[in-house]
C-alpha cells in the first residue's frame, strides 16, 4: 500500500494594520468604524498610563507586586470590543486589564488588588469577570465550564480566557482545549505569545514554532494574528466569538506581541532580555500604529492627543484616589467570605483571634487565673 | 422506606437531586452508559440524558476546572473523581481554586459543587485505589469535607452537600458499598453537615471514627467484656469537625480512642486528640489514644488487612485505655 497523507493542516496569520500604519483595506475594511478605533486608542492611552502609575506607586511603596501590562494594549482591547458587555464572559490571567475595564470592570478595582486588598476581585453585580489568575494556565478551565452552563441553559453566552505562552505548556492548559472542543461549548482562547514566560524564551518553553499548532491537536479552529495589531485581533475575535454564539464550538487565537515592560515590578528583564530586541518592539507598539493612522486618515491630530493625555492623567489620578482612600478592610474579613455561613468552630476563632489562645476553654486550663496573676504583677 | 445499601441510597439521592433542580449536573470518567465503575450512577443517563450525565475526557484536573466553571455560571455540577487514588491531578483546581473562589472574591463568586469520590482500603483493588486522603482536604480551608459511613446518613448528607451554596468532597467508603442494607427513606431529607452521630451511647470511654472502620470499632465493642460501657461517635463530616459532641461525650467518660484509616502522622486523629487536651483537660482518666493506619504507603492488597485497622487492635486500646 502506498502512505497516504493522515492529516495537513494550515495555519494563517493575519496582519492588517502593520508597524508602519500600512492599512490592508482588503482584509481591513469594515472590520471596526473609525469611532470604534479611536474609542479603542483612546482606552489603550488610558490603561497605558494607568500602568505607568502603578509602576510608580510600586517604586514609591504604596503598592506591592504588579505586572506591567505594557505592549499587550491591542490584544486585549481587540478581543473586548468583539465581547457583550453583561453577557459574555472574561476569564482573564493578568496581562489584560485593559479588556476587563471594557468589560466594566471598575479600574481601581485592578489597583486595589494589587495593593493586596480582595475587595479588588469582588466582582460587582453583572460584571461577567472572574479574578485575575496568578497561578499560570488553570484558570482557562474555568472559562470552559463557563461556556458548557451557557450550552446547557440554551444560552448563547461566550466565554474568552486570557493567558500567556508560558501557560501553554501547562497540562490544565491541555484540558480545558481538549474538554471545550470535545464539548463543543463556546470559549474563545486568546493566547498572547510575548515571547517570553519571565526569563525563558519561546525557544526554551516549547519547540512548536506557533501556538496555533497545540489547537490542531484538539481539531479546534486557529489563527495566528499581529498582537498589536487591534484591526487583526478584532478581525479574528469578531470571528471567533460569531462561531461560538452560534454553537460552533471553541477556537484559538494566538496573539504575536511583546511585554515592554518587566514581568512584573519584582523582575529586572535587562538580566535576560537584549535591548535590541525590546527597542525593536517598541517600534511595533500598539499604539503608536494607530495614532500614525488616524492621524494619516486625517481623524486625529496633535492637539487632541495632547487633550487625550491630560484626560488619561485625570482619569488615571481618580482611579488612585479611590484605591488609596477605600475604606481599610475590617480586621475579621477575611474569615466572614470563608463560607456562606460560618461554622462553629471558625466563629470562635473569629472572636478570640486577638484575646485567647486557639480552642481554649480558660476554665478548664486555668487561663484566667494565669492573666489575672499578670495583671496583678 | 426502602431497604437499601450504600451504592443504592447514593443512586437515590442524584436522581432526586437532579429530579428536583436542573441546574444539577453529573460529570467524570464513564459515569454515563457504563454507570460509574462501581455503578452509583446507574441508569442516570438513561433518564436524563446526555447533556446532564456527562462521560468526560479522562481528565481529573479538567473534570474539577470545568465543574468549577460551571457553579461560577449557575450549575450544580457533581463531578466525580473515580478513585480517591485519582485526585492528585486535580488537587490545584479543588485546593487553590474551588476553595478560595467565595474568600477571594469577598462573597461575590461562590462555588458550588459536590465533588464525589470513592474512598479506603478493604476492596482488594490494585494500588493507589485505597487510600484515605481525607486530612488533606481538612487542612485546605475553604472546603467541607463529608465521609458518611451508613446508607441513610449517605442520602441526608450527600442531599445537604448538593444544596451547599460551597464546596464539599463527599468521601465514600467503598467497603462499604455493597456490605449490608438498611431502611432509608425516599422522602426528601437533609442531615447537617459539621454534626456528628452518636451510635451507640456509653458512660466508660468514648470511641471516635469514621467510614468503614465503624464497623471494626462495633466488632471491638462486641468483644470488650460485658460491664464495659463505650460510646461509640460516627464523625461523619471530617471539616468543620464536630468537636461539640466529641467534647461532651469526652467529659462524660473521661477516656477516648480515635480510630481511622489514614497514617497515622498528621491525621484527623491528631487534631480530635489536640482538640480534647484543649477542651477536656481536667476530665481526662488516660491520655487519647490513635488507633490508625501506619505512616506507610498502603500496601497492595496481600498485606492490605495488615494496614487497615482491626477490631483487635482496637480491642487492644480499649483495654490499654481502660487500665490506665
Amino acid at each position: 500500500m502506498p502512505k497516504t497523507t493522515a492529516y495537513q493542516a494550515i495555519i494563517e496569520h493575519i496582519s492588517i494594520l502593520d508597524e508602519n500604519a500600512n492599512f490592508d483595506s482588503q482584509l481591513g475594511d469594515g472590520v471596526m468604524t473609525d469611532e470604534q478605533a479611536l474609542h479603542l486608542y483612546e482606552h489603550m492611552c488610558t490603561c497605558r498610563e494607568l500602568d505607568e502609575v502603578a509602576f510608580k506607586l510600586q517604586r514609591s511603596g504604596r503598592m506591592g507586586t504588579y505586572p506591567q501590562n505594557k505592549g499587550q494594549e491591542a490584544a486585549a482591547v481587540g478581543v473586548a470590543l468583539a465581547l457583550q458587555k453583561g453577557k459574555d464572559w472574561i476569564v482573564p490571567s493578568y496581562r489584560e486589564n485593559a479588556a476587563l475595564f471594557m468589560h466594566g470592570l471598575p479600574m481601581h478595582y485592578i489597583f486595589m488588588y494589587w495593593m493586596g486588598d480582595e475587595r479588588g476581585s469582588q466582582m460587582p453585580e453583572g460584571v461577567n469577570v472572574t479574578p485575575l489568575s496568578v497561578p499560570i494556565g488553570t484558570h482557562m478551565l474555568h472559562a470552559t465550564g463557563i461556556a458548557w452552563a451557557e450550552k446547557l441553559r440554551k444560552s448563547d453566552g461566550v466565554a474568552a480566557t486570557f493567558f500567556g505562552d508560558g501557560a501553554t505548556s501547562e497540562g490544565d492548559f491541555h484540558e480545558a482545549m481538549n474538554f471545550a472542543s470535545t464539548l463543543k461549548v463556546g470559549v474563545v482562547f486568546i493566547g498572547q505569545n510575548n515571547g517570553w514566560a519571565i526569563s525563558v524564551p519561546r525557544s526554551k518553553q516549547m519547540n512548536s514554532e506557533t501556538l496555533c499548532q497545540k489547537a490542531l491537536a484538539y481539531g479546534m479552529p486557529t489563527v495566528r494574528v499581529d498582537g498589536n495589531d487591534i484591526y487583526a485581533v478584532h478581525y479574528a475575535a469578531k470571528d471567533a466569538v460569531a462561531r461560538a454564539r452560534a454553537g460552533e464550538g471553541p477556537t484559538f487565537i494566538e496573539c504575536v506581541t511583546y511585554r515592554l515592560g518587566d514581568h512584573t515590578t519584582a523582575d529586572d528583564a535587562r538580566r535576560y532580555r537584549d535591548e535590541q530586541e525590546v527597542e525593536a518592539w517598541r517600534n511595533r507598539d500598539p499604539i503608536l500604529r494607530v495614532r500614525k493612522y488616524l492621524t494619516a486618515k486625517g481623524s486625529w491630530d496633535d492637539a487632541r492627543d495632547e487633550a487625550l493625555k491630560a484626560k488619561a492623567k485625570k482619569i488615571v489620578a481618580e482611579v488612585v484616589d479611590a484605591a488609596i482612600n477605600v475604606a481599610p478592610p475590617e480586621t475579621t474579613d477575611f474569615f466572614d467570605d470563608m463560607y456562606e455561613s460560618l461554622p462553629e468552630d471558625l466563629r470562635r476563632q473569629r472572636e478570640t483571634m486577638r484575646t485567647s489562645s486557639l480552642g481554649q476553654d480558660p476554665s478548664q486550663v486555668g487561663l484566667n487565673a494565669q492573666a489575672a496573676s499578670v495583671e496583678g504583677r | 422506606m426502602a431497604t437499601l445499601n450504600l451504592v443504592q441510597a447514593i443512586t437515590l439521592t442524584l436522581q432526586q437531586a437532579m429530579q428536583a433542580d436542573e441546574r444539577v449536573i453529573l460529570l467524570g470518567e464513564d459515569v454515563g452508559l457504563n454507570g460509574g465503575v462501581f455503578r452509583v450512577t446507574d441508569g442516570l443517563q438513561a433518564q436524563f440524558g446526555e447533556h446532564r450525565v456527562v462521560d468526560t475526557p479522562l481528565a481529573e484536573s479538567g473534570i474539577i476546572g470545568t465543574a468549577i466553571g460551571l457553579a461560577i455560571n449557575g450549575m450544580r455540577p457533581i463531578p466525580e473523581i473515580q478513585f480517591e487514588g485519582f485526585l492528585g491531578p486535580a488537587y490545584d483546581q479543588i485546593v487553590n481554586h474551588a476553595a478560595r473562589y467565595r474568600n477571594r472574591t469577598r462573597g461575590a463568586i461562590p462555588v458550588p459543587v459536590t465533588i464525589r469520590v470513592p474512598v479506603g482500603g478493604g476492596i482488594h483493588a490494585p494500588e493507589l485505589h485505597s487510600d484515605s486522603p481525607e486530612t488533606i482536604y481538612a487542612h485546605s480551608p475553604g472546603i467541607k469535607v463529608v465521609y458518611p459511613t451508613t446508607p441513610s446518613d449517605a442520602k441526608g448528607l450527600l442531599t445537604a452537600a448538593i444544596r451547599d451554596p460551597d464546596p464539599v468532597i463527599f468521601f465514600e467508603p467503598k467497603k462499604v458499598y455493597r456490605s449490608f442494607r438498611e431502611e432509608v427513606s425516599e422522602d426528601d431529607y437533609e442531615i447537617e453537615i459539621g454534626k456528628a452521630k452518636v451510635v451507640n451511647e456509653g458512660s466508660d470511654l468514648t470511641i471516635v471514627t469514621w467510614g468503614a472502620s465503624l464497623f471494626e470499632c462495633l466488632g471491638a465493642m462486641d468483644n470488650a467484656p460485658d460491664d464495659v460501657d463505650i460510646e461509640l461517635i460516627d464523625l461523619r463530616t471530617i471539616f468543620p469537625m464536630d468537636i461539640d459532641t466529641i467534647a461532651e461525650s469526652v467529659e462524660k467518660t473521661g477516656r477516648c480512642i480515635v480510630v481511622h484509616e489514614a497514617p497515622l502522622t498528621g491525621g484527623m486523629g491528631a487534631e480530635v486528640s489536640a482538640r480534647i487536651q484543649e477542651r477536656c483537660f481536667l476530665h481526662l482518666e488516660a491520655p487519647v489514644q490513635r488507633v490508625t493506619g501506619f505512616d506507610t504507603i498502603m500496601p497492595f492488597y496481600k498485606l492490605e488487612n495488615e494496614y487497615l485497622v482491626d477490631a483487635k487492635r482496637i480491642g487492644s486500646a480499649i483495654a490499654e485505655t481502660l487500665a490506665y
